[in-house]
């Protein structure tokens, strides 16, 4: 699998390390209560096919990027600088 | 039909045309008191202990390929007791004890061979540790050996002792430890459930989960709908999906772990060999491959195989622990789908849905759970107590803190097991 940093250009997957689902940029306010908590934290949807997680280019340029990609056959769509894609 | 010896030599003598199928291909009724969907190892473990402990035979177990055809025909057929903390200690320990009768009860040759477990450490510090672990297994009642170097060395001599990085300063030796034939295990349960009258029924996608006011009320499938009182889950690797039809999320992120196994060899390696520095371990199967397995390939994946760089991975840390191996020639490598939870431990409990259960996350070590995973889950969907051994596989420990059961000791975060 090979990612494509949008500052540096594809590179192999090792340069990343792998944070998980991309719900880490949908931090919930701090008094949403423990429900949104828990969803925030714990559960997941864990798709079987099109996902969108976090990755960390931590042996390149240290950019933290959405990758739009599928959990079923491993082909990348899109990414995206994680700053941008936040809300 | 009972197997045996005799029975053996007479159906040798008389050309084998005794045999008989080993379990029915029924339709599905209508209505079953309890429905698995699931026919892997747990949930024919479960359909079994079912009828076996509990009485409990209108049972049908659905599945929607074949008859251990998912997680249980894809590992690396490990089984051993050598956990650490409060929970999980007790519940291997009953695990091994129920493979250790598992033939006899099941009159089915799994070819359970407990030819012992090495865990091997490469430091003081880890030493430590490991003499930790084993006065928790012995205090939970199971052996363990500590081995110093030359302990090690007389068991599995063609170890690189001396390696630079990861020199072998001993290794906690785990005796009652070993390996097991996966799809037998399988194939015995689901004989016995069969043979207690659960219907074993293939072919069988579960489509939907019927809910009506909070209880369940059946199922939907490929093969129509059918009624239940109870409806367990136990599908891992899909445990998401199905989980989903009854509206809930799962604290589970699905991640594949690779296996490989060579091309058959005469003896060489009589034990099960662990070297955790490197995420490598391997047994020798009977038939003579070299089975062996590393760590995940660390990313969300549903895909039954993995990535080169951790096969790269995974063959440097073998010739790293072992250079002999170097000249056997793999045959094939597969991924199996890991149900990882975020401390690394499984769930067995009830669920927001009045008489829909739940058995999953396994993460990398379901198969050495199979017997008891099905003993308890059996007991918690029969009575509606949890088992005394699985009290503390709560589905909702992450939202409590309650028993959160991290071995690794990384933390009860998703990405980090």
């Amino acid at each position: 699998m090979r990612i494509t940093c949008p500052i540096c250009g594809e590179r192999d997957r090792r340069e990343f390390y792998y944070q998980g689902a991309a719900v880490a940029l949908d931090r919930p306010a701090p008094d949403a209560g423990p429900q949104a908590w828990d969803d925030y934290v714990h559960l997941r949807d864990n798709p079987a096919g099109r996902t969108r997680d976090l990755w960390f280019h931590e042996m390149g340029c240290g950019a933290w990027i959405v990758v739009e990609r599928d959990t079923v056959i491993h082909e990348v769509y899109s990414t995206e600088l994680a700053e941008k894609a936040a809300r | 039909m009972r197997y045996s010896a005799l029975r053996v030599i007479k159906e040798g003598l008389t050309g084998n045309r005794g045999w008989q199928p080993v379990w029915r291909d029924p339709e599905p009724k209508a209505e079953y008191d309890i429905i698995i969907i699931g026919g892997g190892g747990h949930g024919l473990a479960t359909a079994y202990y079912l009828a076996k402990e509990h009485g409990v035979t209108n049972v049908a177990v659905l599945e929607k390929g074949y008859l251990g055809g998912g997680n249980v025909g894809r590992n690396t057929t490990l089984v051993r007791a050598n956990y650490f903390l409060p929970g999980n200690s007790e519940f291997y320990s009953h695990s091994l004890k129920l493979w250790e009768g598992m033939e006899q009860d099941l009159n089915y040759n799994a070819m359970h061979s407990q030819r012992g477990l090495i865990n091997l450490f490469h430091s003081d510090a880890q030493r430590d540790a490991f003499v930790r672990r084993g006065n928790a297994m012995i205090n939970q009642g199971d052996d363990a050996i500590l081995l110093d170097r030359d302990g090690v060395r007389k068991m599995v001599p063609y170890l690189d002792f001396d390696n630079t990085r990861f020199p072998i300063y001993g290794g906690l030796y785990h005796p009652r430890g070993g390996t097991a034939r996966h799809d037998a295990v399988a194939w015995g349960y689901a004989r016995g459930a069969d043979q207690r009258g659960v219907d074993l029924i293939q072919q069988c996608e579960v489509t939907g989960i019927d809910i009506e006011g909070g209880v369940v009320k059946g199922v939907q499938t490929t093969r129509g709908a059918i009624r239940a009182k109870k409806v367990g889950i136990v599908v891992a690797g899909r445990s998401g999906q199905v989980a989903a039809m009854a509206g809930m999320r799962l604290p589970i992120e699905s991640h594949v772990l690779q296996a490989f196994v060579t091309e058959g060899l005469k003896p060489c390696i009589d034990h099960v060999v662990s070297f955790g520095m490197g995420h490598f371990y391997i047994s020798q199967s009977d038939k003579g491959g070299l089975v062996f397995g590393g760590d995940l390939d660390f990313y969300a994946s549903y895909a039954a195989r993995g990535n080169l760089p951790m096969v790269e991975h995974v063959m440097e840390a073998g010739m790293t622990l072992m250079p002999m191996i170097g000249k056997a020639r793999v045959l094939r490598s597969w991924g199996g789908i890991m149900d990882m939870t975020p401390d690394g431990s499984p769930i067995i409990d009830k669920t927001d849905t009045q008489g829909l259960f739940i058995d999953c996350g396994w993460c990398y070590g379901g198969f050495k759970a199979t017997p008891a995973s099905g003993f308890a889950f059996a007991h918690l969907m029969a009575t509606g107590r949890p088992h005394q051994t699985a009290e503390k596989f709560r589905l909702d420990r992450f939202r409590t803190g309650v028993s959160i059961m991290d071995e690794e000791g990384t933390g009860a975060q998703h990405n980090l097991h």
